[in-house]
């Protein structure tokens, strides 16, 4: 692989940009590889990419049905934060968070992660409880956050209105918050992982698990049976159905969870605003385009398309906050399938299939954690193990009650 | 958006009603011989089909009963919706789960 610089820029500016290096290979699958990822989105990129660079496993293949980040990576409103209540919570997004700081330069990859700030938006007194507990328990944990008065509110964000329906009453900023490129990161992992020897194999998709004797041997595939040393399932909104082929069932609801984005406009919000009491997210994209998103569609669905009343449950409290949004046009609408566990927390967990492994259950927030969860769930592969980060958040917990109850005890909307 | 089919009240826009998750699994009777896992089987773990689902749904903006539905989650069809203590409608030709 050919590093990126702003030599080879020139270079093949040159020579009108007809001669860059293809960013990753397309290979044959072989017939045995130590370790096989289901799902190339982010998380099992990531996961592959720290296997080869970090665990020293470099027969590894990421199988993916559709494209590179083509489902959740490519479909979530991009923003990395690391401001959760409990301590497992913030292990993993905190990890996480550190290394998004760096991942830009490990992945010679510029995944424009831009920590421009996240404002959590307090509307009444629960609200005011809830990021005063919250943010104690954030600084408890060494982690950045500082409450603002709503004049100080005001003051980083000129266009809101404080005194809407459900007036601001407060917030809770998190500096080192943000957005990041979510292609950029798919691409980024995948060409890093490429480089140290993964296969990626695109348009192939998994049809089977062949367990024999309780431990996986491999997957069944639209290109051929694929023997495999251990395997990792991280298909997302598609982990029920992987799960059902090595016969068991998984805690997970699947529900659309949808965004859109807007005509681009002139910058005009410099930072991460979410309000969780009046639930919108909004931020603004490089290229103008405000980026909304706001709670899931309440009904199984694996359709990625969503309902009509959930988009004006959206921009409703959106041109309230922001009275100046209101002749906005929206230009496109789209929905993710987002596997839902009931305490809002995902699963990184051995399973009752030995040496098959799922990453899973990242509901409507998973994106943030990408580089944390492929970190933790590759480590955890290679040693057979759960490390110390992912050991909390097992299967187990719903047998043996020992929840992470983020979703109740925060009210976080992810 | 959905039209739903409230057995009661005939046709209805579906932002008067509210999807609550599978249906048709039992409460265990002999609770105080659960294991763990049991306990967490019946709570937690939900079979989460791509393909048809048989699923609770409440009237709760309109005669606030509670009835069954048949749909499928990929093109989110209802095949049909049944009194909780109706027969099962069967799941059409050549679908699974």
């Amino acid at each position: 692989m050919k590093a990126y610089s702003l030599f080879s820029l020139a270079r093949n500016a040159m020579s009108y940009h007809r001669n860059w290096q293809r960013v990753w290979r397309s290979p044959d699958p072989k017939k045995h590889y130590d370790v096989v990822i289901i799902g190339g989105g982010g998380h099992g990129l990531a996961t592959a990419y720290y296997l080869a660079t970090q665990c020293g496993i470099t027969n590894v293949a990421v199988i993916e049905k559709g494209w590179l980040g083509g489902g959740n990576t490519g479909r979530n409103t991009t923003i990395v934060r690391s401001n959760y209540l409990l301590d497992e919570s913030a292990g993993m997004y905190e990890s996480a968070m550190k290394l998004w700081e760096g991942l830009s330069q490990e992945l010679n990859y510029n995944v424009m992660f831009s920590q421009r700030g996240l404002l959590h938006l307090a509307h009444s007194v629960h609200d005011m409880q809830e990021i005063g507990r919250r943010g104690n328990a954030i600084h408890l944990n060494g982690i950045d956050s500082e409450f603002l008065t709503p004049e100080q509110v005001k003051e980083m964000l000129p266009i809101i209105n404080l005194n809407c329906r459900y007036p601001v009453m407060g917030g809770l900023l998190q500096k080192r918050g943000g957005t990041a490129r979510h292609d950029a990161v798919a691409w980024g992992y995948a060409r890093g992982a490429d480089a140290a020897g993964v296969d990626i194999i695109q348009n192939c998709e998994v049809t089977g698990v062949r367990v024999e004797n309780n431990a996986v041997v491999g997957v069944d595939t639209s290109r051929g049976f694929i023997g495999a040393g251990k395997v990792g399932s991280v298909a997302a909104g598609h982990s029920s159905v992987i799960a059902e082929m090595a016969g068991f069932k998984l805690p997970l609801e699947c529900y659309p969870l949808q965004a859109l984005v807007s005509e681009p406009i002139k910058p005009i919000i410099d930072c991460v605003v979410m309000s969780n009491g009046i639930h919108v997210y909004v931020s603004q994209s490089d290229k103008g385009e405000l980026v909304v998103g706001s709670g899931s569609d309440a009904y199984n669905s694996y359709s990625q398309r969503g309902s009509f009343d959930l988009i004006e449950h959206t921009v409703g409290p959106l041109c309230e906050l922001f009275p100046i949004f209101s002749r906005l046009r929206m230009l496109r609408q789209w929905a993710g399938i987002v596997d839902v566990t009931v305490d809002r927390s995902p699963i990184l967990s051995k399973t009752p299939v030995k040496n098959l492994y799922f990453n899973c259950g990242w509901g409507t927030g998973g994106f943030k954690a990408t580089p944390g969860s492929g970190h933790a769930f590759a480590h955890s592969i290679a040693a057979g193990e759960m490390n110390e980060i992912a050991a909390p958040f097992s299967i187990d917990r719903f047998n043996s009650g020992a929840l992470i109850d983020e979703g109740a005890a925060a009210a976080v909307a992810h | 958006m959905f039209i739903v089919n409230c057995p009661y009240c005939g046709d209805r826009d579906q932002t008067e009603f509210s999807c609550h998750g599978e249906a048709h699994i039992p409460r265990p009777t002999e609770t105080a011989k659960l294991t763990d896992d049991e306990w967490g089987e019946y709570v937690f773990f939900r079979s989460n089909p791509k393909g048809y689902h048989r699923e609770r749904w409440l009237h709760v903006h309109g005669c606030r009963r509670w009835f069954n539905a048949l749909r499928h989650t990929v093109t989110d069809e209802f095949v049909a919706t049944y009194k909780i203590e109706d027969p099962r409608p069967p799941i059409p030709e050549g679908g699974q789960s």
